[in-house]
């Protein structure tokens, strides 16, 4: 209930980010990060790009079948009575059906794993881009408020993984709601919040064991309402117009910084420029190799942000909360920007004021990159229902959307918006083995994920509460949830069905 | 029931809205939910002056009634949201519309009377009974005792109009010390024990009070005025208690001082479940709240309501999973908690009386509203399917029986820019 202040807390904080765009690849650019290993005693400190490298390894997996289930691809028609065989890692088979030559051959006289799907459902993980899991964790006390660097308008230099808590109960909640890979993203008070983090829902010890291996990081940007709010009454901006000031202060920066240190790189003569954490992320953006993610939920902000983007070269990817999207779906169709929204959230303050359910329906139906995204740790955990409510909005507005479309909206459409649509998003041979099993339509209110794999692993499986993830924290507070109720899920008796 | 009855009846009540009254409608073909009763196929829902005049498979429509076919489509009640701001807020932050929070410095604000913020032109109402909700309690928030909650139907007209019960409940919270201005558990539980004891006392010294001779007292008369029903067990106390040992204060509170209590949140009710269905105390809760987003909600599992039901409790629906505002722009999506009330263990049958008939008990108001019977309000709600399926929509919504004609906000900015450039009105 509301009564408490935790709903706001968590609602003027979620509400904070932005997601960067995608830089238009300025040039052949030299990519600041020249190396991706440490420089060694004695050498030079020269950016590198992958300080911190990803450490995670799938988990074990065995070959497995899914057969007789519906496959909502996100990659074309769906798949009545079809069959996927998950091997390596991968998906190696997508069937018309069980008996598939195809499917016999690829096992090659194995014996894999197989499950029955008979009145379920298949579709590829869900993929949140805007979380703030492991930043603002669970529970919300400050001592692990770690989602703004609120000392700055300008923070590019800080990155979203140093402060996200592998520990975060929320993680393991998300898997269960079929979510396989999350973008973590600092908060939205500031202009540049700083560097995203791209996750796989596993368990690990560090963040570097989630990490996803050769994801592209993210800035998150955010206009509006909070930046100004939060630095009024201590320098500035304290409006908007201070906001885009802010904005292009930093990216001349940038600009300059970007150049000295290209001619560097290729010369590789005399001392090299000083470094400068948040002024490299910026280069990297303006290389095209940093995308943007930006926190923006007004029409004609969005159109502002979009002229700065041309003013210094690099290409926004997703607009996120975009609550007034729709009103500029031609505008960013043209322009090829993504546009990360919620369902039904609005009116929690003026920037939200616009909000329409059908706001993904109408970006769809005008050719943007559509897609939900949550910024809650409990809506992440129902974005197939978010999909659902968002789709019966569109045909109610007398649009046209079919579940085979829809699905893009949680799968392929945000796997674009941080460039690993070649990897997941979808059910096509080749791609990585994550997906999820429903207990029925994924946009019926009664349907749960029964299995969620990644990599090929069975990470989630409601059938086995034992074998369920559960986070160093959750161990003696949080009780054991006995196989009661939630094992069970009712029939549903009521309305037409 | 005869229609002299009917008419006496709704000049009692003063509520009523009552220009569309005179209208006979007959609902026909539908599968209707009664909730009081078991479900009616093809049944007949007949609506006659503002309220409900019969209900079955055998019921005598009049030639002048206005006849709507529900064949293939579901009538329930309308949907009661139990816990929002809605009329009370505008705009969430910053909007300088914010009518549900009394802040004072004490942290107890019994004799603010939330309704009298209530603005009936709130955008959000239309949007609301769009989607199926024909009633809710507009709860305050804040402080210990946060003041008290109306219980309103969401009919076009005046404030007067809307309201059904006020007050419907004292609201407090006994989940964050610092809302309630304390430090600990135990001063805040003291407070709220000086509070009950001020206003048991002053109920029988009311003279001494008037003449300056009574004890000092803790609040002022218009609070103790305002907790003298409560303590007297006329107006329940509506306490948002999370975790287990809270709801188990709460509870002994209740029976020491004579108190009706319903607990709200109750995130770690399920654990005692069996006391609170041993107190008969009925509980509020959510259907997705998972996350032990503090230390009094670590046990929070999704299954609390099916658990505290099949213990025996009474519960009623609200949103309050965090996060999409689910008092004021969400209030609608009620349906949507009751149907993964559902996924997660309740029965379908127990989960539409837990947005309707439910919490119009828990609130006093249930031979009024939550139910289809004869002498009800014609609060009623034809869907297109089941009501708690994102593909359904509500087809037809009476309030108080006037047929709802709304165009939302949403729906006119939809409309607006469904095509782009947007023409503004101007012609081409």
């Amino acid at each position: 209930m509301r009564i408490a202040a935790l709903a706001l807390a968590v609602t003027v904080l979620g509400c904070a980010s932005a997601k960067g765009a995608q830089a238009p690849a300025p040039s052949p650019a030299p990519s600041d990060s020249g190396q991706t290993t440490a420089a060694g005693p004695g050498a030079l400190s020269v950016p590198n790009a992958n300080p911190f490298p990803s450490t995670y390894k799938p988990f074990p997996s065995q070959p497995t079948v899914i057969e007789n289930v519906t496959i909502l691809t996100a990659a074309g028609p769906r798949i009545e009575n079809g069959a996927v065989l998950l091997k390596d890692g991968k998906i190696a088979v997508v069937a018309k059906s069980a008996d598939a030559p195809e499917l016999k051959q690829a096992m090659n006289g194995a014996s894999p794993v197989v499950i029955d799907g008979k009145g379920k459902y298949l579709t590829p993980g869900i993929i949140d881009v805007h979380s703030h899991m492991g930043v603002y964790p669970a529970p919300g006390v400050d001592a692990n408020s770690d989602g703004n660097e609120a000392t700055n308008p300008a923070t590019p230099n800080v990155w979203a993984e140093h402060s996200v808590w592998p520990q975060d109960p929320q993680f393991p909640r998300a898997l269960a709601g079929g979510v396989t890979t999350a973008q973590i993203l600092p908060g939205s008070a500031n202009l540049f919040g700083g560097r995203s983090v791209v996750v796989k829902m596993v368990p690990a010890r560090t963040v570097q064991g989630m990490k996803f291996p050769g994801a592209k990081y993210g800035l998150k940007m955010a206009c509006g309402e909070n930046p100004k709010r939060v630095y009024g009454n201590r320098g500035g901006p304290s409006t908007r117009m201070g906001n885009v000031a802010g904005y292009r202060a930093q990216w001349i920066k940038a600009e300059e910084y970007r150049r000295k240190w290209d001619k560097w790189l290729k010369d590789r003569k005399g001392e090299p420029p000083a470094r400068d954490l948040g002024l490299e992320t910026l280069a990297e953006v303006l290389r095209g190799n940093i995308y943007v993610q930006n926190h923006c939920y007004r029409a004609d902000e969005m159109a502002q942000m979009i002229d700065i983007s041309h003013e210094f070269g690099f290409k926004i990817r997703a607009f996120h909360h975009g609550v007034e999207a729709y009103k500029i779906a031609d505008l960013l169709a043209k322009e090829g920007i993504g546009a990360a929204v919620w369902a039904d959230w609005g009116a929690f303050k003026m920037e939200a004021l616009d909000a329409v359910r059908a706001n993904l329906a109408l970006l769809d139906k005008a050719g943007v990159h559509a897609m939900i995204h949550s910024d809650d740790a409990s809506g992440v955990q129902r974005l197939n229902q978010e999909v659902a409510k968002a789709m019966a909005a569109g045909r109610a507005a007398g649009l046209d959307i079919s579940e085979d479309e829809a699905v893009k909206w949680m799968t392929i459409n945000p796997a674009w918006a941080i460039g690993l649509d070649d990897k997941i998003g979808s059910i096509e041979t080749g791609k990585n083995a994550d997906v999820v099993l429903w207990s029925g339509d994924p946009f019926s209110v009664y349907t749960h994920a029964d299995k969620v794999w990644i990599d090929g692993a069975l990470l989630f499986d409601r059938s086995d509460p034992r074998e369920r993830w559960r986070t160093d924290f959750e161990l003696g507070f949080v009780p054991d949830e006995t196989p009661a109720a939630s094992a069970v899920p009712a029939q549903s008796t009521g309305g037409n069905k | 029931m005869t229609a002299r009855y009917l008419a006496a009846a709704a000049l009692a009540c003063s509520a009523l809205a009552s220009a569309a009254g005179a209208q006979t409608i007959a609902i026909t073909g539908g599968k209707v939910y009664p909730v009081s009763g078991p479900p009616i196929e093809n049944g007949t829902v007949l609506i006659r002056d503002g309220r409900i005049a019969a209900v079955g498979t055998n019921v005598s429509i009049p030639a002048d009634a206005q006849r709507i076919d529900a064949t293939g489509k579901v009538v329930t009640p309308g949907l009661v949201n139990p816990s929002t701001e809605l009329g009370l807020v505008a705009v969430g932050f910053g909007g300088d519309a914010n009518e549900s929070n009394a802040r004072t410095d004490s942290g107890l604000a019994p004799s603010f009377k939330s309704w009298d913020g209530l603005d009936p032109r709130s955008v959000y109402i239309a949007a609301t009974r769009e989607d199926g909700i024909t009633s809710n309690v507009t709860v305050p928030v804040g402080g210990l005792i946060a003041g008290q909650a109306a219980f309103i139907d969401l009919v076009n007209g005046t404030r007067e109009d809307m309201l059904l019960k006020a007050p419907a409940a004292m609201v407090g919270q006994i989940n964050d010390n610092q809302s309630a201005h304390a430090g600990a558990r135990g001063q805040l539980l003291g407070t709220l024990r000086s509070l009950l004891d001020d206003a048991k006392y002053y109920a029988s010294h009311r003279a001494e009070f008037d003449r300056a001779q009574s004890r000092r007292l803790s609040v002022s008369r218009a609070d103790l005025e305002a907790m003298v029903p409560v303590v007297q067990g006329r107006v329940p106390l509506l306490l948002e208690a999370e975790k287990a040992s809270d709801i188990g204060a709460a509870l002994d509170l209740a029976k020491q001082y004579g108190i009706k209590l319903i607990i709200a949140g109750g995130a770690e009710a399920w654990m005692v479940a069996d006391r609170i269905a041993a107190a008969k105390v009925p509980v509020l809760v959510g259907a997705m709240n998972n996350i032990p987003y503090s230390f009094t909600m670590l046990g929070a599992r999704q299954d609390n309501a099916a658990l505290l039901r099949r213990a025996g409790v009474q519960v009623a629906l609200i949103g309050n999973a965090g996060g999409g505002d689910e008092e004021m722009f969400n209030a609608r999506n009620i349906r949507y908690e009751a149907g993964n009330a559902v996924g997660y263990g309740m029965s379908w049958d127990d989960a539409l009386r837990a947005v309707t008939l439910a919490p119009a008990e828990m609130f006093g108001v249930a031979d009024r509203v939550g139910s289809l019977q004869a002498g009800r309000e014609a609060n009623v709600v034809v869907w297109s399917g089941d009501p708690f399926e994102f593909a359904t929509r509500p087809t037809q919504v009476f309030v108080r029986g006037v047929l709802q004609h709304d165009v939302s906000r949403q729906d006119l900015l939809t409309q607006r820019y469904k095509t782009l450039p947007p023409s503004y009105g101007k012609k081409e």
